[in-house]
């Protein structure tokens, strides 16, 4: 029905149309491939210069491990990061959604985006879709008014805290938080508290695992993102090795063919125009 | 023809009708508007739902013996009713016994626990009850029950010292049973195992550290539990023999003053 000379304009909104057709192959043996989810530990914490974002990096197919390392830390802003559980794809896009939005508002504007500007777009897109974009947020960040934390559930409400997690592990990060967390913990304290609660998440929740990651994000200059901050799962080192020695299989003959190299050529490509961003340390 | 079979089982008259010699349910009484799920004959309860229950009940073990808590709260589903209800029961100089879940099931168990220890006594052979064997003995009790679909409906903790070294271990309603350094249940198994186990893979813990971790446990579970409370029993068994003490949590809502939703 569409063509290329009047392509049909999308419905806007989710499109159950294959909705009936899922649920008759389901019902002859062939049930929908299951999202990947991140089954998470994600945690932020305000401390006394800005706010420290954690994650750990394991994303799961119901009982599989589908990544073993993925970055759940997503950039929004050069002053704030976010932090995703729940469905992988989902997390991924609506951040990439929002950070665009984000840059095309700092561009008209002038100035650094405030966190709250994130959240409320974030929280406005995600009540839109009533639930179904499952993507839980702890988005972190500092601007003009200091640093902030807010934590984002998939049906659109925002929680403005001191210290959050969400994911799977929360419960058990959160209660590393209760014992630990106070109020303007220096840098080392603050990194250590986040890598103890992500490390809680890792050891007592079976959704998460592998690596924590880390995010700092200073009031006075530009986040640090330190991906793999800690390798809390070392794969074991193998106890032998099944290399056969040389000499192993005895040589009978041998004939050399060299190649002979003609001529060589080395050309440069033209030189690229790069595109006027801002500067960012931690890509 | 119209009378068949023997005496003893006589064919029905017609479909859904009376058999002679046989009584008859006539359609339209109450027995067959609603029958009843268990017929005249069965008079047993099932427990379908716990009604008055408790919460966590947390256990570590130190070096020389093991701690275990839990607070004196008996919710009325939503509503925090009874704030008295002792759960940490001292069993005899050996054992310490704490439960979590439906009290009525656990006052129903005391009960017979206490009878066994005063049987024991009255055999008067000087031998104690330990608690490995109480251990075994609540799993097959449990599991029994749940198994004719009428479960007990608690999760028992096992503290003790059992032949000179420290015991502990956990039986729920299904009757899975094991024994752990660290054991807790309901809301304390996501919240409070992290917080000690961390503390037990440290190494070896005294006493005034076990008692800390545990304190600073109920603490963190009254900040996130909705059915906690801030009084509770702290048992304590070592080789000397049991000390159960009522503890009231100090709790800290200062923060509440960094919380500005805009």
């Amino acid at each position: 029905m569409a063509s290329a000379l009047v392509p049909e304009i999308p419905v806007p909104g989710f499109s159950f149309e294959n909705f009936q057709r899922n649920a008759f192959l389901a019902q002859k043996g062939f049930p929908a491939p299951k999202a990947t989810k991140t089954g998470t530990t994600i945690v932020g914490i305000i401390y006394a210069d800005g706010v420290i974002l954690g994650a750990d990096t394991r994303a799961t197919e119901n009982t599989v491990v589908s990544d073993k390392n993925c970055q759940k830390i997503h950039y929004l802003a050069s002053n704030m990061y976010c932090c995703g559980a729940g469905t992988a794809a989902d997390t991924e896009m609506t951040t990439q959604s929002v950070a665009s939005q984000l840059e095309l508002q700092r561009l008209h504007t002038g100035r650094t985006v405030p966190v709250e500007t994130a959240a409320t777009l974030l929280k406005r897109m995600l009540f839109r879709y009533q639930g179904h974009i499952g993507a839980a947020l702890v988005l972190g960040g500092v601007d003009r008014t200091g640093p902030h934390i807010y934590c984002i559930y998939p049906h659109g409400s925002v929680d403005k805290l001191p210290y959050a997690t969400m994911g799977s592990g929360s419960l058990a990060a959160m209660a590393v938080f209760e014992a630990g967390w106070k109020r303007d913990m220096n840098e080392e304290e603050g990194k250590k508290l986040v890598r103890d609660a992500i490390a809680a998440g890792i050891f007592n929740d079976l959704g998460s695992g592998s690596n924590v990651d880390l995010c700092v994000i200073r009031n006075t200059g530009p986040a640090q993102y330190l991906r793999t901050y800690e390798e809390a799962n070392v794969k074991g080192k193998k106890q032998g090795s099944y290399r056969y020695a040389l000499g192993t299989t005895a040589v009978l003959k041998q004939r050399v063919i060299p190649l002979e190299v003609e001529s060589i050529l080395v050309r440069p490509t033209e030189a690229f125009q790069p595109m006027d961003v801002e500067p960012q340390t931690s890509r | 023809m119209a009378f068949m079979g023997d005496t003893m089982n006589p064919t029905p008259l017609w479909q859904n009708g009376p058999s002679p010699g046989a009584f008859y349910n006539f359609p339209g009484n109450a027995s067959t508007i609603a029958p009843s799920r268990h017929g005249v004959q069965d008079f047993t309860a099932h427990s379908a739902s716990p009604i008055t229950t408790t919460t966590t009940v947390i256990g570590v073990k130190f070096d020389k013996g093991c701690v275990i808590a839990g607070d004196t709260l008996g919710s009325y589903g939503s509503l925090a009713r009874f704030r008295d209800c002792p759960r940490v029961m001292k069993v005899n100089d050996l054992i310490l016994l704490g439960c979590g879940g439906d009290y009525a099931d656990f006052q129903y168990l005391k009960d017979i626990i206490q009878q066994k220890i005063i049987d024991e006594r009255c055999v008067g052979d000087g031998l104690q009850l330990k608690p490995r064997s109480l251990h075994c003995w609540l799993t097959r009790v449990l599991y029994n029950k749940r198994s004719k679909m009428d479960p007990l409906w608690n999760s028992y903790v096992v503290a003790g010292i059992q032949d000179g070294e420290p015991f502990l271990g956990a039986v729920d309603k299904l009757g899975t049973a094991y024994e752990d350094a660290v054991i807790s249940n309901g809301l304390g198994a996501y919240m409070a195992t992290p917080l000690l186990r961390d503390a037990v893979d440290k190494g070896p813990l005294d006493q005034e550290t076990a008692i800390a971790v545990v304190r600073k446990s109920m603490e963190v579970l009254f900040y996130r539990d909705a059915r906690a409370f801030q009084r509770y029993q702290l048992g304590v068994v070592t080789a000397e023999g049991i000390k159960i003490t009522d503890e009231e949590l100090k709790h800290d809502w200062s923060l509440a003053h960094m919380i500005q939703m805009k």
